[in-house]
């Protein structure tokens, strides 16, 4: 390799298609398509690298925006397509678009094994706790209680916490962010890229139509500093105001705690975050106030295809491999001659 | 190294020389009645002979022992001539218990010979089998040869010595019937000896092989039988031959469609009777870069299959009736984005769980129709065991250069029935061509561009650079691929994706006839095929006028086909469900296609479609009173 190539520039228009976009003034999703777009545009990659699959939503039609390779499946299959994709050519780097109706209720079987394998792919899942393209039914992660066209006395259906269900299901990255925060989102979708295995990431989403308002007491500028902990590795878990800082310590019954951080010896008391802890990550995605943002947990453990393509290329390797006529005649035949 | 002598070679007892023979291994499911039936057969198959056969199970692994319920049995027909079905009745009977008798006995032909183990013809085992009396003392078997065999304590003898339980030791006695069954049959030991050395650890391959050698051995000693037979080679065409099943057929198809089409095979498919055979076989050739996927259920078996099949490979995904009624709406996707795979359906008796071991034809009408909206899909359905390898290289062919989803189906009775299978030149078969759309397209590549000919899309991987395309099941305009809502665009690419099955017409040999050109015409699609055939030739040699027409492209119609039904004065339609194929004949080609239908997890016999066509032949009797 020559050393005078430089890396091939790319910008953000690279990742654009030429579709007009059909969200509705004002949806969380032009945010997220925007950083899409320019993350993946900073990778150093060329876009026909890149393959997104969605489902089906308003968040599925995420692929027709994008000018990567896409692919606009059925309701809540994006994960075993790209499975599919991504077995088919490992060289890809596939991205799921999906939404929480989408991955966690018609789609929840394939959401879970998808983790469970630790396929390479990167899941966005727009979580904004309503169904949107069906105008306006509780979802699966609606708080309890919510009034919805077909809830008209309040939804009496207990909500998934989405980050808890992918540490449950053995997910290896797992990660939070909103659709408002920009520089939080680019860091957390990098890191995504980055991560080996399956990154699944919850992007909090405004539907500003079915469900506006529905993440504003964390999200607004005035309250994010006392509802949300920005979490990094090797960091202590520390948010609130510079006068008021506050930190997040363990009870003996294993919980998390909110303390005032007035000193030293209250410094002292406030975790560190550790992304490769499974339970610290479980306790941070399941905290309700504050909320935690960035990446939950990250461990290592083997990636599916590759397991899948190692076997593969032992075979290969054996002597006397992909010998077609030997393995279509088989060990026992016999001639009949004329 | 085994201490057991060559049987003798000859026998001391006369020999009778048979054309043909029909017999049936029947016991517990614990018994090990497949594997006895399937060391039979291909001991057979290296004798020489012409086989089919027909392993009949039941769904439970292990039904209570000694019931009803529990009976497996395993039929080989073989012969000296071609053989076309597993046979209407047997002529030998092989029963390891009162029930085995009693399940199988109707079938027997008048005079048939039975192998009793009569050790278990005492009161629990009679009582499992609901019969008040033994039937060995009742008179009830005085229409046939019976040869009562200690079997248990025979077996148990044979093996004396080898320090083996007493659970092992009655384990063996299946190898003591196949003993009796290979000199009853003046079959040779080697194949299966050979077998017994390279599957069992010691002591069991001793044990075995002793309870083999003494099964024959008692045979040829003992005057239980008054002559043994041989069943010489048949005059099959010249090559060289091997023994397979449906499902083996359609692995080693596949594979080799793989090979010719230069595309790695992907396999998605979740575990289900009686297709599993073709995922754990599949799962073997890895060295051929074949990716099997157990997918968490068959939808993403499917999808998975449709996401493999945009990324380059030869995508297949396998399943049995339920399981395509899972698939439904992902196989409107892979029709709505033109992906090339295919969908093989191993049928079984529904509906819902049905009868999961059993044969049916029933799955023809979810096959066409299954699907919500207007979306038609080729169809081929193999017609023997052997013909699932042709059928499914046919299938892949036609999926890779029409860009289309085709649909195969074959059935339980393929899947699991075995028959000698003249290997094919493997380097004579033409290569399949994938025609990938390239980079030094990408100035001019539209996602749904319309080939001339047939008019396929281009197959444009991810990952080839200056294709970037969206794919997706919203309708789209033609050549752009762009979604449109227009609803004349709609109407316009509905009948293009019908255009584009009917096209699959013209790569398909004309519809043809074998026998008659008037008279009485009988269709037949998919596994009946056999037993249609030989019925077809056994009413042309009692002189009536009989055509037989085997359909093996069910969507389209090889062209002529309305033609050809339209030459005959009747069309008689056998199939193994209510009529489904007769109805289809009915609609589009508005001919009186008469169904003769039976859903009993059976295959037709020969006698009963011979006697359906003798009826019908008649033209005094009106068809609506066949």
């Amino acid at each position: 390799m020559s050393t005078n190539e430089e890396t091939p520039q790319y910008t953000k228009k690279d990742f654009m298609s030429e579709q007009t976009i059909r969200w509705c003034p004002g949806c969380g999703d032009y945010s997220i398509l925007s950083q899409v777009q320019q993350v993946l545009s900073e990778l150093g990659r060329p876009r026909h690298e890149f393959a997104v699959v969605s489902g089906i939503g308003c968040s599925s039609r995420f692929p027709y925006y994008m000018g990567t390779y896409g692919f606009h499946t059925i309701h809540g299959r994006a994960p075993a397509v790209a499975t599919g994709l991504k077995l088919s050519n490992p060289a890809l780097s596939v991205w799921v678009a999906t939404g929480d109706g989408d991955a966690l209720s018609i789609g929840g079987n394939h959401f879970i094994h998808l983790l469970r394998r630790n396929v390479d792919v990167q899941v966005l899942m727009f979580n904004n706790r309503i169904y949107g393209l069906t105008k306006g039914q509780y979802s699966p992660t609606s708080e309890a209680g919510k009034k919805t066209k077909s809830s008209p006395m309040g939804s009496v259906d207990h909500p998934f916490t989405p980050c808890a269900l992918a540490l449950g299901a053995d997910g290896t990255f797992v990660a939070r962010t909103a659709d408002i925060f920009v520089k939080e989102q680019r860091d957390v979708l990098r890191a995504a890229y980055g991560h080996k295995g399956t990154a699944f990431v919850e992007i909090w989403q405004n539907c500003s139509i079915f469900n506006d308002g529905a993440f504003k007491d964390f999200t607004d500028r005035k309250a994010r500093d006392e509802k949300v902990v920005f979490v990094e590795h090797g960091k202590p878990l520390l948010f609130g105001s510079k006068d008021a800082p506050k930190g997040l310590v363990m009870t003996p019954r294993i919980e998390l705690e909110v303390i005032d951080v007035r000193g030293p010896e209250d410094e002292a008391r406030v975790l560190v975050h550790d992304e490769t802890n499974t339970v610290l990550g479980t306790l941070l995605a399941r905290l309700k106030e504050p909320i935690a943002m960035g990446v939950l947990h990250r461990s290592s453990r083997p990636v599916y295809e590759e397991g899948v393509h190692a076997q593969i290329a032992q075979a290969r390797a054996r002597p006397g491999a992909a010998d077609l006529k030997k393995t279509i005649f088989g060990n026992n035949t016999w001639k009949i001659t004329g | 190294m085994s201490t057991l002598s060559a049987p003798p070679a000859t026998s001391s007892r006369p020999r009778q020389v048979l054309d043909d023979a029909v017999i049936r291994f029947a016991g517990d499911s614990g018994d090990g009645m497949q594997l006895t039936g399937d060391q039979f057969t291909r001991t057979t198959a290296l004798h020489g002979n012409d086989l089919a056969t027909f392993p009949d199970f039941p769904a439970e692994i292990r039904a209570p022992a000694g019931t009803l319920a529990g009976v497996s049995g395993f039929q080989v027909h073989f012969s000296s001539n071609n053989v076309y079905t597993p046979g209407d009745r047997p002529s030998v009977l092989i029963a390891m218990n009162p029930a085995a008798l009693s399940v199988n006995l109707h079938d027997l032909k008048p005079g048939g010979l039975i192998i009793v183990n009569t050790d278990k013809f005492t009161g629990r085992d009679l009582e499992k089998a609901d019969l008040p009396r033994s039937p060995l003392e009742d008179g009830s078997l005085d229409a046939f040869q019976v040869v009562p065999v200690q079997l248990s304590l025979l077996t148990k003898a044979s093996v004396e010595g080898l320090g083996l339980g007493a659970k092992e030791t009655d384990r063996c006695k299946n190898f003591f019937a196949l003993g009796m069954t290979y000199w009853l049959f003046s079959r040779d030991l080697g194949l299966t000896q050979d077998w017994i050395r390279a599957k069992f650890k010691p002591p069991f391959d001793q044990a075995n092989l002793q309870a083999l050698q003494a099964g024959y051995n008692y045979a040829d000693t003992v005057e239980l039988f008054h002559s043994n037979y041989e069943v010489p080679p048949a005059h099959l065409q010249p090559g060289t031959y091997r023994n397979i099943t449906g499902n083996q057929a359609t692995v080693l198809g596949l594979l080799t469609a793989s090979q010719k089409a230069g595309r790695p095979l992907f396999l998605g498919a979740y575990p289900i009777t009686p297709a599993s055979d073709i995922l754990h076989q599949l799962a073997i050739y890895k060295d051929f870069g074949v990716v099997t996927f157990q997918a968490e259920d068959e939808i993403a078996a499917v999808t998975a299959t449709i996401g493999a099949a945009w990324g380059g490979s030869v995508a297949v995904t396998a399943t049995s009736g339920p399981g395509l009624a899972l698939k439904g709406e992902a196989l409107g996707l892979a029709i709505m984005t033109e992906l090339p795979m295919v969908i093989v359906d191993v049928q079984r008796g529904g509906p819902s769980t049905g009868l999961p071991t059993k044969t049916e034809q029933s799955d023809l009408n979810v096959a066409m129709f299954g699907r919500h909206g207007e979306a038609p899909m080729p169809i081929i359905a193999a017609a023997t065991p052997g013909d699932c390898f042709t059928a499914a290289i046919e299938a892949v062919r036609v999926a890779v250069t029409h860009m289309i989803p085709v649909m195969l189906l074959t059935d339980g009775y393929l899947a699991n029935g075995a028959e000698p299978w003249r290997l094919p030149d493997i380097d004579a078969i033409p290569a399949i061509d994938p025609k990938l759309a390239t980079s030094d397209q990408a100035e001019t590549f539209q996602t749904y561009a319309r080939d001339e000919q047939n008019m396929a899309r281009p197959w444009a991987l991810p990952g080839t650079p200056g294709l970037e395309h969206r794919l997706g099941g919203l309708e789209k305009q033609d050549i752009t691929g762009n979604v449109s809502y227009d609803p004349s665009n709609h109407e316009a690419m509905t009948l293009i994706r019908q255009a584009r099955v009917d096209n699959i017409a013209r790569d398909l040999p004309p519809a043809q006839a074998t026998g008659d050109d008037s008279g009485l015409l009988v269709v037949s699609w998919g596994g009946t095929y056999g037993a249609v055939y030989s019925a077809v030739q056994q009413a042309r040699l009692g002189g009536l006028k009989v055509g037989h027409l085997h359909m093996r492209w069910l969507n389209p119609f090889p062209s002529g086909t309305a033609e050809l039904l339209a030459r005959y004065d009747r069309i008689l339609v056998p199939e193994l469900n209510m009529g489904q194929l007769a109805r289809i004949l009915r609609a589009d080609l508005g001919v009186d296609a008469i169904s003769y239908a039976k859903v009993q997890g059976l295959p037709f016999t020969i006698s009963e479609l011979l006697a359906r066509i003798q009826i019908l032949s008649n033209p005094s009797i009106d068809s609506s009173e066949a």
